[in-house]
């Protein structure tokens, strides 16, 4: 789960880190009244999920409350990749010095949190790192003893020569790596970490993304949860345990375990069809959860026909032939349907659809094939 | 032979008494592995299925049992805490089904399996089978022959899929594992591809991987170094979306976007044999041996 950019810097200094004013507004009458308290000269973000946002017009810069409520009005309700920005951040306009990076990322290879440093902080970070390597320190932490002072003085230094300064970067990175288990975050970033006028070095801007199966456990962060910044039907796919990305072709999909799930989407495309969405019903399936995935899959207009795929283990064809049957009971199917049913309780599974008036094939390359001659326009 | 478990494997199943561990306990148990015990605070001194003593501890059962290998069914919350028990207690192969373990609690995790010699496999996997001598996990038992293929994959019901197309085409297996999808694991590619290399029972290789990260593209490298017998490959997600960005710290610190293609190039490179899909597995393999 993603965390808003007020959101994580209000994180930041619960936790001790220094984070610059700013406040959260609404509408652009919310961000006049705000951009009065911080004397006038502001910049206003654009509060959404998608990176880009500066080149995309969603962060702007006034001299004046008027020109603040203006390009409030222009931000809010205008779409960034896809997402419609309901939401601005106003802060005061600092007068900035210099611009560092600082991330905290799990690393699959050294299968410890890694902390990356940079003077060249900003919005070109990656292609810093792209083209001038020697310019990102890392620095891969033992989480038995956390991150040690002497290690985050040493990163301070790699960003500022000045003792006070470095102190103070290494005393930030201390905090966020405290932050990183505090709230769960698979990523914790501050770019740019800046140093002002005076001297003083601050978290200007901050993205956390907190591991989804760290919620249970931080139902304060869970609570953070913007619904209105996710598409409608990943919200219903979450509720339900289900894994649900939508795409853009005509075959829907209900698989379980994403790699068959990424398999059967690979096969649909070999065989000339397009998938319409990745879906996961997970492991250790129940029926309910079945009957939330057609509901989900029939939502979609385009789809066509819609393709089980199902090789049990811990998923029980069993369970997935009752939600199938369930489904049909609650709602009208209006397109075809393929089903693929093999693996644990294969029998029983067939059984019940059988009686339902359904068959089941036991061949995937088999089955996609089928769904795809029953798309539109083709024959069989 | 065959590699991680054989007929000699003990096993204790953490959440013996869950609707998982239950269910799959006793599908282990009819396929024949030596399920010696079961583990569930609370429930110690009771016997699941008539047959297997319950204990309250990991390491209770394995002073009364012997057991050396351990699977795990317990939900995500505790698993962790789990692993760290089956490792105090002396369990030298831990395999851990649970799926949505948090990544940071895998940080503290694989260090301590790690200092104590202990072999983790998982977390979020299907476990490991050697056809006709021992299961652990909850690969089905019936799609799996004994043969001479060894078959490693970061999925779960895709392994199945491929097993299965290789038992129906008369090619059977020495042993499958399923190492598991998330981040961070604790046996990879590589652990799998050096066993089944010194492994004698094993005469060719199956490799499964997905879209994300880069321990395909590493494990090629060491394949084309390391491993003699001929292995077919397959990648997961050729069609799968651009995956959700990870701020900019996910592409400075593998200056990888991890996709199909550039892990096909990699086993390419390496000379693997590409499976376009699942179903090329055995023709591809037939062209090796």
């Amino acid at each position: 789960m993603n965390l808003h950019e007020y959101q994580a810097r209000d994180l930041l200094r619960r936790q001790g880190i220094p984070v610059p004013p700013g406040e959260v507004a609404t509408t652009p009458a919310e961000a006049r009244t705000i951009a009065e308290r911080f004397g006038g000269k502001v910049v206003i973000k654009a509060q959404v999920h998608a990176g880009g946002r500066g080149k995309a017009g969603g962060v702007k810069l006034a001299k004046t409350t008027a020109e603040a409520e203006a390009h409030a009005k222009a931000i809010i309700g205008m779409t960034i990749k896809g997402l419609t920005v309901q939401k601005v951040l106003v802060a005061p306009a600092a007068e900035i010095a210099s611009e560092s990076y600082v991330g905290i990322i799990v690393d699959r290879t050294s299968q410890r949190p890694v902390l990356m440093v940079s003077p060249a902080g900003g919005i070109d970070i990656e292609e810093v790192a792209a083209k001038t390597p020697e310019k990102i320190h890392r620095l891969a932490v033992d989480p038995r003893y956390g991150l040690l002072a002497h290690q985050a003085l040493a990163l301070g230094f790699a960003l500022y020569k000045d003792v006070k300064q470095a102190r103070a970067a290494a005393d930030i990175m201390q905090k966020l790596y405290a932050a990183v288990y505090a709230v769960g975050a698979s990523l914790a970033e501050i770019n740019p970490l800046v140093t002002t006028a005076d001297g003083a070095v601050q978290a200007l801007d901050a993205k956390i993304a907190v591991d989804d199966n760290e919620l249970e456990r931080h139902p304060d962060i869970a609570a953070l949860r913007d619904l209105t910044a996710e598409a409608p039907e990943e919200v219903a796919a979450r509720e339900a345990g289900l894994t649900f990305i939508k795409l853009e072709g005509s075959v829907g999909c209900c698989v379980n375990g994403a790699g068959l799930a990424m398999a059967t989407m690979d096969l649909v495309k070999y065989y000339g069809g397009e998938p319409a969405n990745f879906l996961d019903i997970g492991g250790s399936s129940n029926p309910q959860k079945v009957v939330a995935a057609l509901r989900i899959i029939t939502s979609d207009a385009r789809v066509q026909v819609i393709l089980f795929n199902i090789f049990g283990g811990i998923t029980r064809c069993d369970d997935v032939a009752n939600g199938i049957v369930q489904a049909t009971r609650e709602f009208t199917l209006k397109v075809p349907i393929v089903i693929r049913l093999t693996g644990t309780n294969e029998a029983l599974g067939v059984e019940i659809l059988r009686k339902a008036g359904f068959s089941a094939l036991t061949d995937m390359d088999e089955s996609v094939k089928q769904a795809v001659a029953k798309l539109k326009g083709r024959t069989a | 032979m065959s590699t991680f478990i054989d007929k000699s494997t003990r096993l204790v199943v953490q959440g013996i008494t869950g609707r998982d561990g239950s269910f799959h306990a006793k599908q282990m148990i009819e396929y024949g592995t030596q399920v010696v015990a079961g583990v569930t605070p609370g429930k110690g001194g009771q016997q699941f299925e008539s047959s297997v003593p319950i204990f309250n501890t990991v390491a209770e059962a394995v002073a009364a049992t012997r057991a050396n290998t351990s699977v795990i069914y317990v939900p995500a919350a505790v698993a962790a805490s789990a692993i760290f028990e089956a490792a105090d207690a002396g369990i030298r192969l831990i395999v851990c089904i649970t799926e949505g373990i948090p990544v940071l609690d895998m940080t503290r995790v694989l260090p301590f399996v790690r200092e104590r010699g202990v072999r983790l496999i998982g977390p979020n996997c299907p476990g490991l089978i050697s056809p006709d001598q021992s299961k652990v996990g909850i690969i089905p038992g019936n799609i799996c022959k004994p043969g001479k293929i060894g078959v490693v994959s970061r999925s779960g019901t895709l392994t199945y899929e491929i097993i299965h197309q290789l038992s129906t085409h008369g090619m059977g297996q020495s042993t499958c594992v399923g190492i598991g999808g998330d981040p961070l694991i604790g046996t990879n590619f590589i652990d799998c591809l050096a066993a089944f290399q010194a492994d004698a029972a094993t005469s060719a290789i199956v490799m499964i991987g997905e879209i994300g990260g880069t321990d395909e593209q590493q494990a090629a490298e060491f394949a084309k170094r390391e491993v003699k017998k001929p292995i077919v490959g397959f990648i997961a997600g050729q069609t799968a979306p651009p995956g959700r960005r990870m701020g900019h710290a996910g592409a400075i610190i593998s200056g990888s976007s991890g996709t199909a293609a550039e892990k096909m190039a990699a086993f390419e490179k390496a000379g693997i044999s590409v499976m376009k899909r699942p179903a090329d597995v055995v023709p591809l393999l037939k062209e090796r041996l």
